[in-house]
């Protein structure tokens, strides 16, 4: 795999506050990568070390194969990359399609290319039809999906996304996630900030959680597992102190007991459960129902950050 | 630097000037005032008080009325300039565009050619009517056309684009601490204090303003455009203007 992004003890400091430490990270070419944190976890502030708009404070990063910081590499990454920001940050008093074409231009992409890529992006966008009209009358959701045509104008080998969705009504918030799965069809390198874990673990290939420190990198499914596994949950007609007792002697991790159910942690519920329910049936016990959950993307989230906090 | 990326950013800021009916009028009010006050003032001052203008004295008074073309030249980049970067600030549109392939130094120069360009044609064409104007009302009194002459052509070619480049320097330096226009607005006028003290001076003949007093001015007015430049390209770099920056 060829790491288009990579990043080696990355650390960037305001005075004495240390908003990025030591961060260590390879996104690979044509992969959607999620990076999760809560407010204030340095996601903004990583993107914009990467993006060459604010400088690193040690540490080394690589976008493209071009080291951030070097002054002659920083223009060559900033013409591979495409950024859609937290704020849109449009000209209000421009129409869509001249804030397009000024970005184009920027870019050197040519006329024809300009004419096609501005079509291309708002037709898929939904907002061709207004093409012609003032920014500054666009709801939210058309100017964020504006900033993401802006941020494609140039075909960019990598696309950062700083929390696309948030702020915007549900449909809205559909329609960009639907962009950002076609982007990711076609082989896109997609760098997505996010605290949405229901939209990270859609839409990413590999997610990382970032709270000032990287927690944890890794599949949505890898995430899922690596903090708890799975729990086995059975619903009785009632617990009473024999089935509990006749439990405790099969020594099993984590049990409780919550009205006519009673939950603990399995490896392999398929051998082990069938233990637990006989143990049950054995001490009088009546079963109504056994089921395996298993652990979420929000429960090992919630975990690494309460423990980095 | 490129001087064709500078000028996108300048292309697109006139864009969005002629959608601003504020800074339209700043650009235009001023050089009418110029153009058409002064003289209508020496047409009817001439009029009202025979005797009073005569040619020994009219010319000192002409050049008096000519140097508000340079304090002219300082106001209008103020609400260009601060609207220019105040209005980013306000859209947040500065993020997105420093992130793409342009250096710090075109988007300020282009902030800069924006500002500067639509006040010189502005002052320039007021300046032509000014001089056509005090032609006709004052070719009676002095038996010749005042203009053009050395002087005008020192104030115009020198001095005003010396004093434009001051303003917009300054205008971007004010706009990175505040986060209104109007506040933009409010201490830009400090900017008009040298320029005050300057025609004040002329008027008690502490100074002149012929040639050579205009060839002064222009010098420290150069020296302090150049102090000014260091300040606001300190103040425009990118790190500065994403974490500092109010």
């Amino acid at each position: 795999m060829i790491g288009l992004i990579e990043t080696e003890n990355l650390t960037k400091k305001f005075g004495d506050l240390t908003a990025v430490e030591n961060v260590s990270l390879q996104v690979n070419d044509g992969e959607v990568f999620g990076f999760l944190g809560p407010n204030g976890a340095g996601k903004t502030t990583t993107i914009r070390m990467l993006c060459c708009l604010i400088s690193k404070t040690s540490g080394s990063a690589r976008v493209g194969g071009y080291e951030i910081g070097d002054k002659n590499d920083s223009l060559k990454i900033r013409k591979l990359i495409g950024l859609v920001p937290d704020n849109v940050g449009l000209s209000e008093h421009l129409t869509a399609y001249e804030n397009l074409d000024f970005y184009g231009r920027i870019y050197d992409c040519t006329n024809a290319q300009r004419k096609e890529n501005i079509k291309r992006f708002l037709e898929m966008l939904g907002i061709w039809e207004k093409r012609d009209v003032l920014v500054g009358t666009f709801s939210k959701g058309m100017k964020q999906k504006l900033a993401i045509a802006r941020a494609l104008i140039h075909e960019p080998e990598i696309l950062f996304m700083d929390e696309p969705t948030a702020n915007l009504d549900p449909e809205s918030a559909k329609t960009v996630r639907d962009f950002i799965l076609e982007l990711k069809k076609e082989k896109r390198t997609i760098f997505l900030n996010t605290h949405n874990l229901d939209e990270a673990q859609r839409i990413c290939d590999r997610i990382a959680i970032l709270n000032t420190k990287l927690m944890a990198t890794g599949t949505p499914q890898e995430l899922e597992q690596s903090v708890s596994g799975k729990k086995t949950v059975i619903v009785l007609e009632q617990v009473n102190d024999a089935i509990l007792n006749a439990l405790k002697k099969l020594s099993l991790k984590s049990l409780t007991s919550d009205g006519n159910t009673i939950t603990f942690d399995v490896i392999d519920p398929n051998k082990e459960n069938w233990v637990v329910v006989e143990a049950i049936v054995l001490a009088g016990g009546h079963v109504g129902s056994v089921n395996v959950v298993g652990s979420t993307l929000e429960n090992t989230y919630l975990k690494l950050v309460r423990e980095s906090a | 630097m490129r001087l064709s990326k500078a000028w996108l950013v300048a292309l697109r800021d006139f864009k969005i000037f002629r959608r601003q009916k504020n800074i339209l009028y700043s650009i235009i009010v001023f050089p009418i005032m110029i153009s058409v006050l002064f003289p209508t003032i020496l047409q009817y001052a001439g009029q009202r008080s025979a005797g009073l203008l005569t040619a020994a004295n009219l010319p000192s008074l002409i050049d008096s009325f000519s140097f508000f073309i340079v304090i002219g030249a300082a106001f209008i980049p103020l609400s260009i300039a601060s609207y220019s970067i105040v209005g980013e600030k306000i859209e947040k549109s500065l993020e997105p565009l420093l992130a793409t392939p342009l250096t710090d130094g075109e988007i300020l120069l282009g902030k800069a050619i924006a500002a500067l360009l639509p006040t010189l044609v502005a002052m320039y064409a007021g300046a032509t009517v000014f001089m056509f104007g005090v032609d006709a009302v004052t070719f009676g009194s002095l038996g010749y056309n005042y203009f053009p002459n050395w002087t005008f052509g020192v104030l115009l070619l020198v001095l005003v684009p010396v004093a434009v480049v001051m303003s917009v320097l300054y205008s971007i330096i004010v706009s990175s601490r505040v986060n209104d226009v109007r506040s933009a607005n409010s201490y830009g006028i400090l900017i008009f204090l040298p320029l005050l003290l300057i025609y004040f001076a002329s008027e008690i003949h502490i100074i002149s303003l012929d040639i050579n007093g205009l060839l002064i001015i222009a010098g420290t007015l150069s020296a302090i455009d150049i102090a000014l430049y260091f300040v606001s390209t300190a103040a425009f770099q990118r790190d500065e203007i994403l974490t500092k920056w109010k």
